[in-house]
């Protein structure tokens, strides 16, 4: 497919943002998806410079009617959908186990899980009478693994992983393929917050074998490789995006 | 990003099925191509045929993998046609042998190891001195190693063994540059595959797989060429399961 009309939550930061760049670039029309008015319409203007087309449209993945309409302006614009990529996602607060509270559980699922969950229904809607299409979600090495203080982040990733599992079994059917890409540690916003000051970050490193973070463009590269026909026997995958921080 | 121009490649057992499908797509983004093969001199020649009629360049090489100094003797060989710099090894000749516990003999055992495991093993590390910084080693493995097919109980153990060298190797060589990596494919319609010469291998296959289709030689092709280029730069350590979405 030449120009494939690809949507992206989470596109206003670091890898929604890069990977709306990545697939700007090979000719796709770019949807971005995100809250923040201002952020969205400077990307769509950075987008349209490059010659793609490219649009902002507002919408906060923890509401259906919000992910509803995108989807339906989307492809209002556009007339169908191909590519969708879940990025939306936050890290929360850190935390022992011992201090979670319902609103913290909420704050996190309710963006990582239930987000990618309404973000997955409505592209389904669309892409399963299509009979075509493929959707990313965005897990991390905490979709597999544990660590202390992130019993929630690590949860909601795991939950990610099971539900891109579950509903690339059933979305096949369709001809429609769903897999997760899954980051390491990647240098972005929410890096920034979670590593805090440089000498923090040394403890990230130290279990990459290449002693760095990821870039957002690195990650960007094997999302629009997983959504591309080169990757149409890969479904129901985590695809893990990491420098080596899992063999490791 | 996807482009191979002025990369050199190693690819064992590419006179058939999914070594020379690899082969080829190596070919077709610019890598020059030695293509190594057992017995099968006719068909290797047609693909090197195949690749120079495009314009691309490639040799054969024929070695016994099978023999204790194999790899060594195919890297001396490598380093007579390619030169001092390999870019891309993939590892895929590879034996299959369907035996029940009770049947399997030692020498099969043994030749499943030989060819399976201890050739790539070696191969990886006779080419280590040409190996260039940004190489991509590539080992193929099979669904075999996690899912229980058919009475593959040795090859199956074959495969694992990949997949826990790809950690190590991609743990002990990331710090200086090379990536190493596995794809696993399920059932393939290669020659070595007779098992989908039958209704019944057929519908089994289709059966384990979320995609309803049988997978061809350049399914799996088209990944190794994305993971031998710079599109994957950040993908280490892991294998990768192109196999229609199997015992998810």
């Amino acid at each position: 497919m030449s120009n494939p009309v690809v949507l992206i939550t989470g596109g206003l930061t670091g890898i929604g943002r890069a990977a709306a760049l990545a697939f700007a670039k090979v000719g796709a029309k770019v949807v971005v998806s995100g809250r923040r008015e201002a952020e969205g319409q400077a990307l769509a203007s950075e987008l349209l410079a490059t010659g793609a087309e490219a649009e902002f449209i507002r919408a906060d993945v923890r509401f259906e009617d919000d992910v509803r309409n995108l989807i339906d302006s989307t492809v209002a614009r556009f007339g169908r959908l191909d590519v969708a990529v879940n990025s939306a996602g936050t890290e929360g607060k850190l935390g022992p186990l011992t201090e979670f509270t319902a609103e913290s559980y909420a704050a996190m699922f309710d963006t990582n899980v239930l987000g990618t969950l309404f973000s997955m229904k409505h592209a389904l809607r669309i892409m399963q009478p299509q009979g075509s299409g493929s959707i990313v979600n965005i897990s991390s090495t905490m979709g597999a693994r544990g660590s202390a203080n992130m019993s929630l982040y690590a949860g909601s990733k795991h939950a990610v992983e099971g539900i891109t599992k579950s509903a690339a079994i059933e979305a096949a059917a369709f001809g429609v393929r769903v897999n997760a890409v899954a980051p390491g540690p990647t240098d972005t916003g929410m890096l920034d917050r979670l590593a805090g000051a440089p000498e923090k970050r040394a403890a990230f490193y130290a279990a990459i074998p290449l002693k760095r973070a990821g870039t957002p463009e690195e990650v960007a590269d094997a999302i629009t490789f997983v959504a591309s026909d080169k990757a149409r026997f890969i479904t129901g995958q985590i695809i893990r995006v990491n420098g080596g921080k899992t063999a490791s | 990003m996807t482009s191979l121009t002025g990369k050199t490649a190693i690819v064992t057992g590419a006179s058939r099925g999914i070594g020379r499908a690899s082969a080829l797509a190596l070919a077709k983004a610019g890598a020059q191509v030695l293509v190594h093969y057992g017995r099968d001199a006719k068909e290797a020649e047609a693909v090197v045929g195949e690749i120079r009629a495009a314009g691309g360049q490639a040799d054969a090489s024929a070695v016994d993998l099978a023999a204790p100094d194999g790899a060594h003797e195919l890297a001396k060989r490598a380093r007579e046609i390619i030169g001092s710099r390999l870019d891309i090894l993939v590892a895929n000749a590879g034996v299959s042998k369907a035996a029940s516990i009770e049947e399997l003999t030692v020498e099969d055992f043994d030749k499943l190891f030989a060819v399976n495991v201890r050739a790539p093993y070696f191969l990886v590390q006779q080419l280590l001195p040409i190996t260039s910084v940004g190489g991509s080693i590539i080992l193929v493995s099979s669904l075999a190693a996690r899912a229980t097919i058919g009475t593959l109980s040795a090859y199956a153990a074959t495969k694992g063994a990949l997949d826990t060298l790809v950690k190590h190797f991609a743990a002990a060589l990331g710090p200086r540059g090379i990536r190493v990596n596995a794809i696993a494919p399920g059932a393939v319609q290669t020659d070595m595959s007779d098992f989908l010469k039958t209704d019944a291998g057929r519908d089994f296959a289709l059966g384990m797989q979320a995609l309803k289709r049988l997978a061809q030689p350049d399914d799996i092709g088209d990944v190794v060429a994305f993971l031998a280029s710079d599109a994957a730069r950040w993908i280490t350590g892991d294998t990768l399961q192109v196999d229609g979405g199997s015992k998810l």
